[in-house]
């Protein structure tokens, strides 16, 4: 009897919920089209430049300099250089001052302490500033204005105030990241570091920085990988395409996103194309660090 | 707490009552030298901020010493880069084209960036998640100059021939369009974060009393994430009106004070980028634009993001 009983009641259920489960299903299926159109536009996009750009990736076309002229022997040379460069010296300046930072506010920092407050709010703020404002400061702070380094460029544009400035824009991806890591060092190491007489500075150095060191690298390596493909604030700074000597720090100089810029804007069909070949590149310089930063989360991560 | 390792002087040296002060040794001197120069880098970025207000500032005073407010505000010609007298700075259709571009580009994303987060969020298996989250955040990773190139190279043909669409080369559809795919991650894993932040007892509850699935999320789960998700929003859209190059590259060279979006559109950040690569020199009025309409674009994402950082904030401090 208290099976007919289940039986009834089952059937009841079903045959009232029977719309609600056409509208669940309707549901449901909308949100996994949202989820398809935004993978097949990422399916395309990759496909139709692996498409145009890998045919043209030939050790020439890396080691070439650019031409106006023949698009078959025009290279990204002085863009692939310019951009490795850009990427160590932006590493050289985000790593000290971001990891300090975040030590900083994670260590040291007293939260309820207004100025505190002010560089937290400040650093979050500063994580959606548009690029093209970083690219203003970098032209009129840092090429022409009161902190043109040693006076190198005088003015003009140099590799290193581009490197600054990217370095400035993905600033705050580092601190915030790092934070992250360094909160998940459990304070009961710390603890067991003061006890033992280490002073706080020792423990940091000693235990906290290097447990969380696997996922500060890895927001090193987002940060810089955001830092490389940015190209408006490089064109306020003054990047330019031709170049047809090698960058170097305090001279001129031209990245992967100005060639690729520069190409895409070409009314020529045959130089336009080229400019697929470069984001092969840029996307395959892209792929390797976001590898490697995979491989240090997996081979280094501290799990407490 | 916080100062464990100096809990106490080293009992004042000889004198027979131990001194309750503390007594700065090297030790403790180099501690606080240590502590200082942490500090000095955080506030770097405190100064970053100081750098770009004052240079926008002063840079833009220039430009209103030359161009009434007025008439970049209320003046609706944008012509900076004309010669003699037929420039002219009302920022109007600069601003219109900015803001309409963004809507086209919100009207793409917030559909398909809440699908994918309600998705991710709400019914997608462990599995699924782990495969799909990735190539989401991917979407987010790539350059925006290849959104810009894949814009005019692809989607524009696309438009134009396939849809039979009647564009110009540069044209405000495949630039919104593209802009809208380009916001779509940040929608995405925003609403995502805040969907997940639900407590589970909420869905439980609505279960319990006989809702079906899509009513628990559209009717508990979604208004209760509602400050994360307008977070979301909000932030997609303060990335969509500072976006530079997809629409430097898809869009062209002049704003229009138009609803065609078969014509060029031209929004704040890319007139920007054009004035700084051609040959406009320094400390000439059309140079002095890059920094008014910079003050203009600045005030504006930066009131967005003081709403987006207080809704966020709203949802972790209910649920957390």
């Amino acid at each position: 009897m208290a099976v007919a009983e289940t039986e009834i009641t089952r059937k009841v259920v079903e045959r009232a919920s029977s719309g609600a489960r056409t509208k669940d299903l309707l549901f449901r299926a909308s949100l996994l089209l949202c989820l398809f159109v935004a993978v097949l536009f990422l399916g395309v996009l990759i496909v139709d430049v692996a498409i145009d750009g890998v045919p043209l990736i030939t050790p020439d076309f890396l080691t070439n300099f650019p031409s106006r002229l023949f698009p078959e022997d025009s290279g990204i040379r002085p863009a692939l250089i310019g951009t490795l460069y850009l990427m160590l010296l932006c590493a050289a300046f985000i790593v000290p001052i971001g990891v300090a930072a975040a030590v900083y506010l994670e260590e040291y920092a007293d939260p309820n302490r207004w100025y505190n407050r002010l560089i937290e709010v400040n650093i979050q703020n500063l994580a959606s500033v548009p690029s093209v404002v970083y690219g203003i400061l970098g032209l009129a702070f840092i090429v022409r204005g009161p902190i043109d380094i040693w006076g190198l460029g005088e003015g003009s544009p140099t590799l290193l105030a581009g490197a600054l400035t990217l370095g400035l824009l993905v600033l705050p991806v580092v601190i915030i990241v790092s934070r992250e890591a360094i909160r998940a060092v459990p304070p009961s190491i710390r603890e067991g570091s003061l006890a033992l007489g280490a002073t706080k500075w020792q423990t940091i150095w000693k235990m906290v920085l290097p447990g969380s060191v696997a996922g500060i690298a890895t927001g090193v390596i987002l940060a810089l990988s955001r830092a490389i493909g940015e190209t408006a604030p490089l064109i306020l700074v003054g990047a330019i395409a031709f170049r047809l000597t090698d960058p170097t720090i305090d001279g001129q100089f031209s990245a992967l996103p100005i060639a690729i810029f520069q190409a895409a804007g070409e009314p020529r069909p045959e130089f336009q194309i080229l400019a697929a070949g470069a984001i092969v590149v840029l996307l395959a310089v892209l792929l390797l660090m976001n590898s490697v930063a995979i491989f240090l989360r997996n081979r280094y991560e501290q799990k407490w | 707490m916080d100062d464990g390792q100096e809990h106490s002087a080293r009992a004042g040296s000889g004198s027979a009552v131990p001194s309750l002060t503390r007594v700065r040794t090297r030790r403790s001197a180099g501690e606080q030298a240590i502590k200082g120069l942490l500090a000095c880098a955080a506030v770097l970025s405190v100064l970053t901020t100081t750098g770009i207000v004052i240079t926008l500032i002063t840079e833009s005073s220039k430009f209103f010493g030359e161009v009434p407010f007025g008439d970049f505000f209320f003046g609706r010609d944008w012509e900076p880069l004309a010669g003699g007298n037929s420039q002219s700075f009302g920022v109007a259709p600069l601003i219109w084209s900015t803001l309409y571009l963004t809507l086209i580009a919100l009207i793409v994303a917030i559909p398909l960036g809440l699908g994918v987060g309600v998705y991710l969020a709400e019914y997608a298996t462990p599995r699924v998640r782990k495969i799909f989250k990735p190539i989401v955040e991917l979407l987010a990773g790539i350059p925006t100059i290849v959104f810009g190139y894949f814009a005019l190279t692809f989607f524009t043909p696309l438009l134009k021939d396939q849809l039979g669409i009647d564009l110009q080369v540069f044209n405000g559809l495949s630039g919104g369009i593209i802009l809208g795919i380009l916001v779509l991650p940040t929608i995405a894993s925003v609403s995502e974060d805040a969907m997940s932040a639900v407590p589970q007892s909420l869905r439980e509850g609505a279960f319990g009393l006989g809702a079906a699935k899509w009513q628990v999320v559209v009717r508990v789960v979604f208004p209760a994430a509602l400050s994360g998700i307008v977070a979301a929003l909000v932030l997609g859209a303060s990335r969509a009106i500072g976006e530079t190059v997809v629409i430097l590259v898809a869009s062209g060279n002049n704003p229009n004070l138009t609803f065609d979006l078969t014509v060029a559109h031209q929004n704040m950040a890319a007139f920007i980028a054009n004035v700084a690569r051609s040959d406009v020199s320094a400390g000439s009025v059309a140079y002095a634009t890059i920094f008014a309409v910079g003050t203009t674009l600045f005030v504006m994402t930066f009131l967005l993001n003081l709403v987006a950082i207080r809704f966020v904030r709203k949802y972790r401090q209910v649920y957390e």
